[in-house]
């Protein structure tokens, strides 16, 4: 799932993406790529288009894959205690297609001529990141319909703009991602309805989850739209379409009545109906613990990637064997042709 | 099979050996999500587990209904302790590497698929259906898993040796596959399904050249004979028990 | 990572969903060899009962066209305009032709 949230500068980076002087050629081949975005027209991958447009597409394109992929790990947590076959099941579905949206958008961005393996090794190292929102543990069962409410309810309100973004190989991917992720939010929140027809233990727990998981769901969306200085050639590009701020107001406006018919309270306090603004007011949100997740120092950062470069480093034999086992066998057939 | 229907306690059991199989590896490769060698094959073994856990789920409620006693799938699954499951005791092993988790899959799929086969001539009309979907996925399970065996015996020293291990840890418990018991001789009688004695050559006789053509050395048989069909299981299911059980031992009587 | 990437190769993969329509580019895997491309691709797209054939292509095996030479491609169809069936204007008694 995606979140604005990755659209976070990274300044060494941005200074290549930037690029040295341009000829006069490349010039007027840029001013023509503008104007096809303008008109709605897609980039294809062959088409010429400016280093700084592949590298920030490459860039966005491989964090939202990362994202996919790390994001995984919190709900993988309770695929083994799920309380029900049923909920086992959906639950085992639901990270699955997470790994397959991630695999579908590494597909896109080595469009733009980059090895997945490099992409791979940029998460690894901690050079590339991934949404921040997977550095927040998943401490009861009820943070898996939490996370299917407001995690991906704010993702999927991210994603659907991204459908008709520039590049056309990224709409495609994020077309299937979308029609194939539409319902993750209904099925969390049929999970939290369901608790909430249970023992009060057990209304309890999704409090407990909607407490945890409301403001960093908020944070999901970026810095505010005053502070997020790196947004402009984003949406030039149709890369990115709706603001932070806009997109944050539309997710709380439609998670206040939710929140009202599970019978569970949003924790802040500051949370009033503005008659004439016709949108839910909130309080101000904690920007200090955002950029501490994002630098590094949420609860699960180290062990989000340890578990990745672990999965990745055993599999290393398995890869390497089945491409001598390829090998040879290509071998054999030729002897035998 | 109706509720008024005088269930033979061997039916249940034969149906309960089948289901627990399914369910705990299913529970096992489940594991395995977002764990991968490679994302490609992290999405294989979760559409494996997927058919485990879906077949798991048809024979639990079979299972529930031959008992007559009201309990549903996951009364059987969540509710039910150590020794009265009955599944075959090498699917309750931890995964290990990758490795072991394809052989185990391969020699668990060889059997299952020589095991649905024969059941869609069972007297019990609902386990043939069953049966008849499992099949389908078994075959699939066998092709994925037979091919990987190969790529990784035949592979690089590293993978053979890795292999090698992996077939020396598991052999021992595939006797458990065709060993007699009274339960296969009762439900034979009564037309339930095939007596597992019965699936030792056509499963031995597909095993074979597969593990050949991997390069592996097959092992001897030993007089090591594992229990779990009859609920005497290793020390692992305690375990594993323990963690899929924990809500609904921890919060009686949720609803979820 | 310490070894050399040994990356495995990268396959192009279409589905036709059913019987009478085009196999539609939906995708790639990477794999090492054409068989577990095959068993990839049915992992991971027809996962909704979507699928009823799959092709995979090695992606380097596609040869696709210039896009700095699409005008000499394409542009040469576009007055040809006697291909379409609105060039011939017919009487309107026999135009539903």
């Amino acid at each position: 799932m995606y979140t604005q949230a990755m659209d976070i500068p990274s300044p060494e980076r941005d200074e290549t993406a930037r690029g040295g002087p341009r000829s006069v050629r490349e010039a007027e081949y840029e001013a023509e790529i503008d104007a096809k975005v303008a008109r709605g027209e897609f980039i294809e991958a062959k088409d010429w288009m400016p280093e700084a447009y592949r590298k920030t597409l490459v860039r966005q394109i491989s964090q939202h894959a990362h994202s996919e992929i790390v994001g995984m790990l919190p709900e993988g947590n309770w695929i083994t205690r799920a309380p029900t076959l049923k909920r086992k099941a959906i639950l085992l579905a639901k990270v699955q297609d997470e790994g397959g949206h991630g695999m579908y958008l590494y597909a896109a961005a080595e469009t733009l001529g980059v090895a997945r393996d490099d992409l791979v090794d940029a998460l690894h190292s901690g050079k590339a990141k991934y949404s921040s929102i997977f550095n927040y543990p998943t401490l009861n069962w009820a943070d898996i319909g939490v996370i299917g409410w407001l995690v991906d309810g704010a993702a999927i309100m991210n994603q659907i703009p991204l459908c008709r973004c520039s590049y056309g190989p990224y709409a495609r991917a994020m077309i299937r991602i979308c029609k194939e992720e539409s319902f993750h939010q209904r099925q969390g929140y049929d999970l939290l309805l369901t608790m909430m027809k249970g023992t009060p233990e057990q209304r309890d727990l999704v409090q407990d989850a909607v407490n945890r998981w409301w403001w960093p769901a908020l944070m999901m969306f970026g810095p505010h739209d005053s502070a997020s200085t790196h947004s402009g050639d984003s949406i030039k590009w149709g890369i990115k379409r709706i603001s932070n701020d806009d997109l944050r107001q539309k997710f709380v406006d439609a998670a206040v009545p939710q929140a009202r018919v599970l019978g569970i309270t949003l924790p802040d306090p500051a949370l009033k109906w503005n008659e004439a603004r016709g949108h839910w007011d909130f309080g101000p949100i904690d920007w200090s613990e955002f950029w501490n997740v994002v630098n590094g120092h949420g609860q699960c950062n180290r062990e989000r990637l340890a578990d990745r470069v672990q999965a990745w480093e055993d599999g290393a034999w398995v890869r390497e064997a089945a491409m001598a086992h390829a090998e040879k066998q290509r071998k054999r057939d030729r002897l035998a042709a | 099979m109706t509720a008024a229907t005088q269930t033979h306690p061997a039916h249940l059991e034969y149906v309960l050996r089948l289901a627990d199989t399914s369910l705990i590896l299913g529970q096992r490769l489940s594991e395995w999500c977002g764990h991968g060698p490679v994302i490609e094959e992290d999405i294989a073994l979760t559409n494996i587990a997927l058919d485990l856990i879906g077949q798991a789920r048809l024979l639990l409620t079979h299972a529930g209904a031959l008992e007559g006693r009201g309990r549903d799938e996951d009364q059987l699954a969540f509710l039910r302790r150590e020794p009265e499951f009955r599944n075959l005791t090498i699917v309750e092993l931890p995964n290990g590497d990758f490795g072991q988790t394809i052989l185990r899959n391969y020699l668990v799929a060889a059997w299952q698929r020589e095991l649905w086969q024969a059941l869609p001539g069972s007297g019990d009309a609902a386990l043939a259906a069953i049966a008849a979907k499992s099949l389908k996925e078994a075959r699939y399970h066998v092709q994925h898993a037979s091919d990987w065996v190969v790529r990784l015996g035949d592979g690089t020293d590293e993978s053979h040796r890795r292999m090698q291990a992996a077939l020396d840890l598991l052999w021992p418990y595939t006797a458990e596959f065709f060993s007699a018991t009274p339960v296969d001789e009762a439900a034979a009688a009564a037309s339930v399904g095939p007596a597992w004695a019965s699936l030792e050559a056509a499963w031995t006789g597909a095993v074979t050249p597969v593990l050949e053509v991997a390069t592996l050395a097959m092992p001897a048989r030993t007089p090591f004979l594992s229990r779990g069909k009859a609920g005497v299981h290793s020390e692992h299911l305690g375990h594993l028990l323990t963690g899929m059980q924990h809500l609904q031992r921890t919060y009686p009587g949720g609803t979820w | 990572m310490t070894e050399p990437s040994r990356q495995w190769p990268l396959w192009e993969v279409f589905i036709r969903s059913r019987n009478g329509l085009d196999h539609k580019h939906c995708g790639s895997v990477h794999a090492p060899d054409a068989k577990m491309a095959l068993q990839n691709a049915r992992d991971a797209y027809p996962r909704r009962r979507d699928g009823g054939s799959i092709w995979v292509v090695r992606a380097e095996h596609s040869v696709a066209s210039d896009p700095d030479a699409k005008p000499e491609m394409f542009d040469p169809a576009e007055d040809k305009i006697y291909r379409h069936p609105t060039f011939y204007t017919l009487p309107d008694e026999v135009n539903h032709m």
